[in-house]
């Protein structure tokens, strides 16, 4: 069989598209937001009765529905959407062919099989209601658990076909040099991938196996902890997946270049070899484990991986700063920002969800995985404030951002409804900002997440909460409505304008059979870039966004000793 | 070049970096080489800490030693969901005081004293459970097969509450009960 070696040039950007990477691209885009929908369906529904003004579903519905919202969101949505991140950042960026299309699709047929599997579980029989985490011994059907298994190898074949199509890229040298930044980015994203996925099989199958009775017990302590390694390691996939679109947004709105390639570089090597071992964020107070372990662990081993992301922090909103500046947008620490393209989508996504990851998600997560300040944190709904702040502030709003710019380039179709689009990511980083803030508020007063009814159902030995605590459910609600509003408006954009939008029209156009070969050298001569990029330019060209850096930094040493010194109120433990 | 493109200069790795960057670096560095040391500190000078004592056990000799406890110390009885009857203990200060968890209660009742030691042992004899004292907000997750001791203090006297914060089933969301402490003699 030939290879397909057809490409298209897009006429805006320049990028090339390979053919099958590019309906591959489209058609995980395209599955991933139909999960985003699913999911936004069930966060009204579990919205609406956390709430407990309105309290709309029963107790079995509200389980059932949460287990689902937990699973097409955490999981589908956003491996769906990764995966077509992994072609683009592997083919596109490298004007190279995907390597193994066919493999590909039995990769994604996989994933859809075992996404309509995991959800006949929950929705159709019923009797999956274990929540995203499926702790064991609480079981539930095997179709559950083999969904799940179905799907993580179906996202491994995509993994391996990214990595293949980087070899394919090296040997038919269709670039020179290194790897693009953003690629870079997407290695770490995958290679973390493929541990998650090693993870998810070494528990998940012994699970399943539970499930149909072959293995007669699973140790809910030795569950926990894999399923961590598991649970933990795949959120930190869409960490380095949405800074790597971060960077991508970066290049594309502003033709930023990275401030340094080897700092940036180096801070996705700290996640590769740090950010694996967080399964111990879940474990700071359970039984069997040693302190030293705890800390090691939920440390990223000396805080290492924190610092990445404390990098790139700085570094995307950097580069921005000295494009901009480049540009003559140079008076005082911030006309750059003020300058900024606010009324295009796909910066305003980006820049909220830098904001947004950093402030909310960022010193929320390292607070939890404090050994002693889980203490008063553990299970309580600080713990989905957080990452609401971390998932769907930082890497669905960055995801967002990202198809604002691909549904022209991708799917040649223009953004249909403008004006939405322009203020869908306001509406929807304001909701979920009001979400997280109130969802961690009402966690530091010990509301428990996953429950149905905080005045217990009649239970004469039940708990009252104070008054503050159901204000601050009712306006977390409120702003979970305002969020639904802004991902409603996101699905109406994307959806109307990859089936409806007006096409663009391209006269002339043709695809190109591209031959191999070597790439045209990097269009600026090395001797210039040496001297070009070096701290003589632009020394503190970023002073505004260090401005902002110090700001944050502020803010994150308050916030945590205003912890501690909660923490030493409460009844001495040993 | 921009970052979706290959870096313009090959040798990427010997440019120089740039001031604003390294000095965040550093920083960012101290700040997270203190975040890693303040929880040993705490384990040396603050007062709230886990011990990490655990033993594997089974319910049937745990709910022995619990019964045991009950018949020795109960004071008296409380209602709960349903009309169920639970056991109020007093033990005594200084001692080892057990509490089960189970779909979808916690047995039995404990009464302590204010600025008394005691040692708290929690298992669960089903599913996972989360033992969460309120208003104090003290978390632990609860595990079958898992005996978790804990050294407690309760520092003010009144009545708290214990409600489950790990998901257990249909019911979760009734299993609470109660735990007093009393004031110093």
């Amino acid at each position: 069989m030939a290879i397909n070696r057809m490409f298209r040039t897009c006429p805006t950007t320049g990028l090339k598209f390979h053919q099958p990477a590019e309906s591959l691209m489209r058609w995980n885009a395209v599955v991933g937001v139909v999960a985003l929908l699913v999911g936004g369906i069930l966060a009204l529904l579990v919205t609406l009765t956390r709430w407990q003004a309105v309290h709309l579903l029963s107790p079995d519905m509200f389980y059932m529905v949460l287990t689902g919202h937990g699973l097409n969101m955490l999981v589908f949505w956003i491996i769906f959407f990764e995966i077509a991140v992994l072609y683009f950042a592997s083919s596109t960026l490298l004007n190279c062919r995907l390597a193994t299309p066919r493999l590909a699709w039995v990769g994604f047929w996989l994933m859809v099989v075992g996404m309509l599997m995991n959800n006949y579980a929950v929705f159709v029989r019923g009797d999956s209601s274990v929540m995203f985490t499926s702790y064991a011994p609480m079981g539930a059907h095997w179709s559950f658990y083999l969904g799940l298994i179905l799907f993580a190898v179906g996202a491994l074949i995509g993994c391996f076909v990214f990595f293949g199509t980087l070899v394919v890229g090296k040997a038919e040298r269709t670039y020179n040099g290194s790897v693009p930044l953003v690629t870079f980015g997407a290695v770490t994203a995958a290679v973390i991938a493929v541990f998650t996925i090693a993870s998810g099989a070494i528990i998940l199958i012994p699970t399943f196996l539970w499930s149909i009775g072959l293995v007669p017990n699973i140790d809910s302590l030795m569950y926990r902890h894999i399923w961590w390694a598991f649970g933990h390691s795949s959120q930190q996939i869409n960490v380095s997946a949405h800074v790597a679109v971060w960077y991508a947004g970066a290049a594309i709105v502003f033709g930023a270049k990275p401030m340094s390639e080897k700092v940036s570089r180096t801070a996705f090597l700290l996640y590769i070899l740090f950010i694996t071992i967080a399964s111990a964020h879940h474990l700071l107070v359970d039984p069997g484990l040693t302190s030293s372990w705890k800390i090691l662990n939920t440390s990223y081993a000396f805080y290492l991986a924190v610092l990445a992301s404390m990098v790139h922090g700085l570094t995307v909103p950097g580069s921005i700063e000295v494009a901009q500046r480049a540009k003559g947008f140079n008076k005082g620490l911030f006309e750059w920002l003020r300058k900024a393209p606010w009324g295009n989508p796909a910066f305003a996504s980006i820049f909220i969800s830098i904001i947004g990851f950093g402030f909310l998600g960022g010193i929320s997560g390292v607070i939890l995985g404090t050994e002693q300040l889980n203490i008063i944190m553990h299970n309580t709904f600080y713990v989905p404030g957080h990452f609401h702040a971390t998932v769907v502030l930082g890497t669905t709003m960055a995801f967002m951002g990202m198809t604002y710019f691909l549904i022209p380039v991708m799917f040649r179709r223009e953004l249909a409804f403008p004006k939405v689009a322009q203020w869908q990511p306001y509406v929807f980083g304001l909701g979920m900002t009001v979400f997280s803030l109130f969802m961690m508020g009402a966690g530091t007063l010990g509301v428990p997440r996953r429950h149905w009814d905080i005045s217990f159902s009649g239970n004469p030995l039940g708990f009252e909460f104070p008054g503050t605590a159901w204000l601050m459910i009712g306006l977390l609600a409120i702003g979970g409505l305002i969020a639904v509003v802004g991902g409603g408006m996101y699905l109406l954009v994307t959806v109307y304008s990859v089936f409806l939008g007006k096409k663009i029209e391209t006269p002339g156009f043709q695809m190109v059979h591209a031959k191999d070969g070597v790439a045209a050298a990097p269009a600026a001569p090395v001797a210039a870039s040496l001297t070009g990029s070096g701290s003589g330019t632009h020394a503190f060209g970023a002073s505004g966004t260090f401005v902002l850096a110090l700001v944050f930094l502020v803010a994150f040493v308050l916030y945590y000793f205003i912890n501690w010194k909660y923490l030493s109120t409460v009844w001495p433990l040993k | 070049m921009s970052a979706i493109q290959p870096p313009s200069n090959r040798l990427w790795w010997k440019e120089p970096i740039e001031r604003v960057e390294i000095t965040w670096v550093l920083i960012a560095f101290v700040w997270c080489m203190f975040l890693f040391f303040m929880m040993p500190y705490w384990h040396v000078f603050g007062k709230q800490n886990l011990a990490n004592e655990a033993y594997r056990n089974t319910p049937e000799k745990y709910t022995a030693k619990v019964q045991e406890m009950i018949s020795k110390y109960k004071v008296r009885e409380e209602t709960g969901l349903n009309d169920v009857k639970i056991p109020v203990v007093k033990p005594p200060a200084g001692s080892d005081v057990y509490l089960i968890a189970r779909l979808w209660q916690w047995e039995p009742i404990l009464e302590l004293e204010e600025g008394q030691t005691y040692r708290l042992h929690l298992m669960s004899l089903d599913w996972l459970h989360g033992f969460s004292l309120q208003p104090e907000n003290i978390n632990i997750e609860v595990h079958p097969n898992y005996e978790h001791i804990l050294t407690v203090q309760p520092s003010k006297p009144g009545t708290y509450s214990i409600i489950c914060n790990e998901y257990c089933g249909l019911n979760h969301h009734t299993m609470v009960s109660k735990l007093f402490v009393t004031a110093k003699k």
